[in-house]
């Protein structure tokens, strides 16, 4: 039992970062139908932007962990930002409006360009960093087995559904939400009714990219090391999470992200490590077969 | 000269000069924005935390030339001479060289080993195994438009198939070729079935999630397949039994012929094989499609639903177009295997199933001459760079995101239908369905 909740804890915190990523997957796939297969190097820049803000500020003095993380925060978050936007603007604008598998493939390459610009550039290694945010509390104690709740994973949880919270906010109630769920609705019309398409599209990218550096420094400060290709595994988990999910659907990418963390953990704990991948592939191909448009998504109705 | 002119709706445009400066400027703005950090710091771990160093004469440098590049783009693009537009052009110089290009380079292939040196020779081994894996994949996503993103799988099942056959039970290469691609065309229909009902980005997901499930497999399966470290000394093909080393016996190859022995010998063999395969993939495919099975393919990638209506059998044609496009990856595979004489479950990758797909999908999705002509290019070209091996992937990204935007369609993007009544006519680019998986 207190290894089970061990576990559960764990895979709810884990399943928070895929979560976070999975929504800039799902949000560009709802409006653009595209796979933005960079995302994932978008969120491993962000994890070395963190690392490097961290450091820079440390090397200039400032001590108080909480100013050196949101400092760090912002400006990570501003940076992928716009390497989210040069992403859109260089591999996928000019080939809106064409055919499906054009983006997909520049997606592929540009996920081949960050990968391998950051390695030229930071080098092959792991990068490390010593843990920010110490100590946790006891939650409960069963048989000498002593269930821990790490602050660092309240951390990312609270982070997390703050978010998220702005984020739903965002999309619900601002003036940008609304274009951006016409947008999702029928792109041509949106046009039409004199909403700046490019602009919303723009946004889109821009906004998934911080939520992804949010999750890259969660991710960093959670593990304490990264390099240059942890954005492949996590982004194709957190695509995953977005399909299982059913992609399109904002709350199926959180409760998607949160099943492939509790999948991951729990099977690690109770079956293999090596195979905590096939576990989370394996039911979300189960779960296609029974529910084809994912656990949340409409239904997929052709016109003829 | 008006202050306003009528055609900019009032709007003064200001000096072409002044316009191309202000872009460029905005470009380096944005590229300091970008690079101030990942190229202007580097970080080193050390014992306790991370060491800076700072890089700022590097990041002056790559903005001046972002600002210097925009410059040269815009004045290009300024300039460029009105009328067809590139593209168009570049096609239908292609389109009408298409038979003559062919032919060109079916000699060229047939007779590389007489002109071409080692070096050349095992380029061009390369190059054919990505062309015959980019046919078989056409099978899948060009003419049945399935969205296979996990290809590299049936490519690994060959690889191991012939590996494990030959090591343990110690069959040989033509023995064991067929049986690995007909384990591989068990795994496409395996892997087919699950996922008849899903279309589009839903396939590419656990297509992939499946490429992924077997390279895990075969780095934890130890006992059997020999984990991350592979499996090593796998045997050379034999010509008709005779083989390929200095060892003088009367079963090699140079004794029986009684000529010396030299290591080119094998690499030009290992070549012709490969040319061989690769020349009956595209055989079986061009006559595939003419049959009533490859033209429920192109009909099932055109409209599913039409197809259902006019009574195809969805079901099978889904699963026949996986099993012959994985029994292809599957013989490319065990040829693989053969000519590394190793196989470990790193060559298994998704980057594999990304770099077979772009070359489909350069190729124009379902053009034979097509994938062909970007296997030469995207291959070929990424050798060029093998003395700069740091910046080898970095430039091959560069060069896929670059020749998307440019010929977002593929090399070929035109369609000569597979049957016709009467004269064949090419299919413009435009009018060309490109299933929806």
């Amino acid at each position: 039992m207190a290894y089970a909740l061990q576990q559960i804890i764990n895979g709810v915190t884990l399943g928070m970062i895929y979560g976070l990523i999975a929504v800039g997957y799902t949000m560009v796939y709802g409006i653009i139908g595209m796979i933005n297969f960079a995302h994932g190097d978008i969120f491993m820049i962000g994890a070395f932007l963190s690392l490097m803000g961290l450091t820079v500020l440390s090397a200039l003095g400032i001590t108080s962990v909480p100013l050196a993380l949101a400092i760090t925060l912002i400006l990570a978050c501003g940076i992928a930002a716009l390497y989210g936007w040069t992403v859109e603007r260089i591999a996928y604008r000019p080939l809106r409006g064409s055919f499906r598998l054009a983006p997909l493939i520049s997606a592929i390459g540009m996920s081949i360009v960050l990968q391998n610009f950051v390695q030229v550039s930071q080098g092959a290694r792991d990068l490390n960093l010593m843990p920010l945010i110490p100590g946790g509390f006891k939650v409960m104690e069963q048989d000498g087995f002593v269930v821990q709740l790490s602050w660092m994973q309240v951390m990312i949880s609270v982070t997390t559904l703050v978010m998220l919270a702005i984020f739903t906010w965002l999309v619900t109630k601002t003036s940008l939400g609304r274009s951006m769920r016409a947008c999702e609705q029928d792109i041509k019309m949106a046009t039409l009714l004199g909403i700046d398409t490019d602009r919303t599209i723009s946004l889109t990218f821009v906004i998934g990219a911080a939520l992804a550096t949010v999750a890259g420094m969660m991710f960093l400060l959670y593990y304490g090391s990264i390099n240059f290709y942890i954005g492949f595994s996590a982004g194709v988990k957190a695509f995953t999470a977005a399909v299982l999910g059913g992609i399109g659907s904002l709350p199926g990418a959180v409760l998607g992200g949160l099943a492939i963390g509790l999948i991951e953990s729990l099977w690690s704990g109770y079956a293999s490590v090596p195979y905590k991948d096939v576990a989370a592939f394996s039911v979300l191909a189960i779960v296609l077969i029974f529910m084809p448009s994912g656990l949340l998504g409409r239904a997929d109705i052709e016109k003829v | 000269m008006s202050k306003y002119p009528a055609a900019l709706g009032g709007k003064s445009q200001p000096p072409a000069l002044v316009r191309v400066v202000r872009d460029a400027g905005l470009s380096a703005i944005v590229a300091f924005g970008l690079f101030a950090s990942m190229i202007g710091l580097r970080l080193f771990p050390t014992g306790n935390g991370m060491k800076l160093h700072y890089r700022w004469l590097m990041l002056a440098a790559v903005v001046v030339a972002v600002f210097a590049g925009r410059v040269i783009m815009l004045t290009w693009r300024a300039n460029r001479p009105a009328g067809t537009p590139q593209p168009r052009r570049i096609a239908e110089a292609i389109n009408h060289a298409g038979k003559y290009v062919g032919a060109v380079f079916l000699i060229a292939a047939a007779t590389l080993p007489l002109y071409g040196g080692r070096y050349f020779i095992d380029t061009g081994i390369l190059v054919m195994t990505y062309v015959m894996l980019g046919w078989g994949l056409t099978i899948v996503v060009g003419l049945a438009g399935l969205l296979d993103l996990g290809y590299v799988a049936f490519y690994a099942v060959g690889a191991y198939s012939y590996a494990l056959l030959s090591t343990t039970y110690h069959l040989g290469f033509w023995t064991t070729l067929p049986i690995a691609g007909l384990l591989a065309a068990v795994w496409g229909i395996l892997l087919g079935f699950p996922v008849l009902r899903l279309r589009g980005d839903y396939l590419a997901i656990v297509t992939l999630a499946f490429g992924e499930i077997i390279r895990v497999v075969l780095i934890n399966w130890t006992s059997f397949t020999g984990g991350p470290n592979g499996i090593t000394d796998i045997p050379r093909p034999t010509l008709f039994g005779l083989k390929f080393n200095g060892s003088g016996d009367p079963d090699t190859f140079a004794a029986f012929f009684g000529i010396d022995y030299s290591l080119t010998q094998r690499v030009v063999f290992l070549y012709y094989v490969i040319f061989g395969l690769a020349l009956l993939t595209n055989w079986v495919s061009l006559r595939l499609r003419r049959l009533p099975l490859g033209r429920a393919w192109e009909a099932l990638r055109e409209d599913e639903i039409a197809c259902r209506a006019l009574g195809i059998n969805v079901t099978v044609t889904k699963l026949t177009a996986f099993a012959i496009g994985a029994m292809f990856g599957g013989f490319a595979g065990a040829f693989f295997a053969t000519r590394q004489a190793f196989v470990s479950p790193e060559s298994f990758n998704f980057g594999e199933s990304a770099l077979v797909l772009a070359i489909v999908v350069l190729g124009g999705l379902g053009s034979q001459l097509g994938v062909a002509l970007a296997a030469v290019v995207m291959i070929g070209g990424s050798e060029l760079f093998r003395d700069f091996a740091e910046y080898r992937m970095l430039v091959f990204g560069v060069g896929l995101v670059v020749m998307m935007v440019l010929r977002p369609r593929g090399l070929v993007s035109g369609r000569t239908p597979s049957i016709a009544l009467g004269a064949r006519k090419e299919i413009a680019a435009e009018l060309v369905a490109q299933g929806r998986g």
